[in-house]
């Protein structure tokens, strides 16, 4: 099992057009990815590729999140999500 | 042939058939469970119709032209597709035994109020999740998708009444008319026909009872709607047409027959309609809506961020006025950062100038942003608060706006106070301008959005009317104590009336700003009169007992209507 924590750099937060590019890109691998709050139970993990799942988590800027995935490839596709993460896409 | 009456709220004759909006998507009944179905049959089902209103979403996100438009739409194609909400769905089918649009249903709902809970920007994101939501129960019931219907012949829509989100789907070059059987003279749909210049007629009773195809004539000035259109109806149409130079065509200058002028100025609310307005020969800018600069935001624009987009709304119109409003937001018009949006009457809530007491400081530097784009620019700036209801508050704002070193400052007049306290309002204050949109549901005690009461929500009362003469006696009044001139103008959609554009030059109203499509058959019909027939006409409709009786009387009196099919 991959695992990292990432902060989130947008400064609305994970939402929007944000969570819309995160959920892009996480479903762009053919693997399992979930994504919970710091601290959160493993098994209250949400689907990282759903944009609703993201948006409900409520994540603000500078709030901490947990990214997990199992199997081959799990721990380029989760480096690459965390640098996705932690860019501020509002600020482009 | 069979005649409805309606009120006409944007001019133009058309023949057409109708295209009925479809019914808003109803709410599957709780507990509705498979039939015949298999639960994996059901789940399959769900799947392909959630792939199906993805890929169409996304099509029409590749055709859109506007990158706005486009973007809304790829979003919400992502939800379509959502795989949480597709598998929480599935979980009830499989679990619960549900039928696929009930799971669909609920698993969406969730979301929904998830956002809700959230509170601030991602409680309007709801809305996003609720239209994913009907569109896919539509596609799961083989009902037509919500929104415009697509043709590929130019029709007449007809609806109950169009809401905002409504109007993205529009198509301009494929409606001919509007027809609503709700609505009123300022519903969503009436100011949005005049965006557009659709002829359009709200509030007639009994076109939903006409079948979609049915050909019908539609005159957007009288507000009637005629079936079996036949050679009459055609040579009317024909006129419109002929007309159509003396409709279109604004030489700048808004003057009297006996030369009185009466200045002509456009509503404006972003850069493009700025350009599009001084191309239409408007002689300034009697009401500039920011809050182009603000909605959509999670967080306030810079100062400099708005200096550029003021700037290049001003650079439109150098050497002229422009009346520049600060933002409106309120509950109804709501903003992440200065607003609540769980008040329960919006419009009689903290909105326009009140959000300086609950939220300080965006007022003031919106204020910093307008005196530094007045400074990049040769335009003559005004600046004025919406939402006024006392003197003190008047005087606040001048007070503020002198401090960001802007020159002249006044106050809306939407609110009964404020008119029958104009003398004192403009001792602290250089001009006011009436919106009238407001000014008449707060006067009449009517709620604008509400169809069933567009018969109170209509400029032409007698009450409003009165409101208006009030406020022009407060001018005089302020300015024969020596307060210097004061400017009265309407911004409300009033103005873009012609007979009215005639009965608020007799009551004393001095500027006029309206869409720019208005200008041009406002200043046709102000040239056929002079300032004393202009009097009588307004003498004639105060006095009289009803907004219809007002009207009438008023249009009878200006023949030159007819002559341009207004």
């Amino acid at each position: 099992m991959a695992e990292r924590t990432a902060t989130i750099a947008s400064s609305v937060g994970l939402h929007a057009r944000p969570a819309a590019i995160f959920a892009e890109a996480a479903g762009e691998y053919d693997l399992e990815i979930t994504i919970a709050a710091e601290g959160e139970p493993e098994d209250e993990a949400m689907d990282a590729s759903s944009v609703l799942s993201l948006m409900s988590l409520g994540a603000g800027q500078g709030d901490k999140v947990v990214l997990r995935a199992e199997g081959a490839g799990a721990d380029d596709a989760l480096d690459h999500l965390v640098q996705i993460l932690e860019t501020d896409h509002d600020a482009e | 042939m069979q005649t409805l009456t309606g009120v006409g709220v944007c001019a133009g004759r058309v023949i057409g058939e109708l295209v009925s909006m479809p019914e808003p998507v109803s709410e599957p009944a709780a507990g509705l469970t498979l039939r015949d179905e298999e639960p994996e049959a059901a789940v399959a089902r769900l799947q392909s119709a959630a792939a199906a209103v993805k890929a169409e979403l996304k099509r029409r996100a590749e055709v859109a032209v506007e990158k706005d438009a486009a973007d809304v739409l790829k979003s919400t194609a992502l939800m379509a597709g959502d795989k949480a909400l597709l598998k929480n769905a599935a979980k009830l089918i499989t679990g619960k035994g549900l039928a696929p649009e009930r799971a669909l249903w609920e698993a969406a709902s969730d979301y929904a109020d998830q956002m809700r809970a959230l509170g601030g920007y991602m409680a309007e994101r709801a809305a996003d999740i609720e239209d994913v939501r009907a569109r896919l129960v539509s596609q799961l019931q083989g009902l037509p998708m919500p929104g415009v219907p697509h043709r590929d012949v130019p029709f007449v829509l007809t609806a109950e009444d169009l809401a905002p989100a409504d109007t993205a789907t529009l198509d301009p070059e494929l409606v001919l008319a509007l027809v609503t059987s709700g609505g009123g003279p300022q519903s969503h749909t009436a100011i949005l026909a005049r965006n557009l210049g659709l002829p359009a007629v709200v509030a007639a009773r009994g076109v939903e009872a006409l079948a979609d195809g049915t050909r019908v004539f539609v005159d957007g000035a009288t507000g009637e709607i005629r079936t079996e259109p036949g050679e009459e109806e055609e040579e009317l149409v024909e006129a419109w047409v002929r007309s159509a130079a003396a409709r279109t065509a604004f030489d700048g200058q808004g003057v009297l027959s006996d030369g009185t002028e009466v200045p002509l100025l456009a509503n404006v609310g972003t850069p493009e309609d700025a350009r599009t307005a001084a191309a239409a020969g408007a002689q300034g800018v009697g009401l500039l809506r920011t809050e182009f600069c603000f909605l959509g935001r999670d967080k306030e624009p810079s100062v400099e961020e708005q200096v550029e987009q003021y700037t290049a709304i001003l650079e439109s119109f150098a050497g002229k006025k422009v009346v520049v409003r600060t933002l409106d937001a309120g509950a109804d018009k709501p903003l992440p950062f200065l607003t609540d949006t769980a008040e329960p009457n919006p419009a009689l809530g903290v909105r326009g100038f009140r959000t300086d007491r609950s939220v300080p400081g965006v007022l003031a530097r919106q204020l910093e942003a307008i005196a530094l784009a007045e400074e990049a620019t040769d335009a003559d700036v005004w600046v004025m608060a919406p939402m006024i209801a006392t003197t003190s508050e008047a005087r606040d704002f001048a007070a503020m706006a002198r401090a960001a070193g802007l020159r002249v400052p006044g106050v809306m007049v939407e609110t009964p106070s404020a008119a029958v306290t104009a003398d004192q309002i403009l001792r602290h204050v250089e001009f006011v301008s009436l919106g009238t949109n407001d000014l008449t549901q707060y006067t009449m005690a009517a709620d604008r959005m509400m169809g069933s009461l567009a018969e109170l929500n209509n400029p032409w009362q007698p009450a409003v009317l009165r409101m208006i003469r009030y406020t022009v006696e407060g001018a005089l009044r302020a300015e024969s104590e020596g307060a210097g001139r004061r400017n009265v103008g309407v911004c409300g959609e009033a103005a873009a009336d012609p007979a009215l554009a005639v009965v608020l030059v007799g009551l004393g109203v001095h500027t006029l700003s309206m869409s720019p499509r208005g200008l041009a058959p406002v200043a046709a019909v102000l040239r056929s009169v002079d300032l004393a027939t202009a009097r009588a006409l307004a003498e004639l409709a105060i006095e009289q007992p009803s907004a219809e009786d007002a009207s009438a009387a008023v249009r009878t009196e200006l023949s030159v209507l007819a002559e341009l099919g207004l």
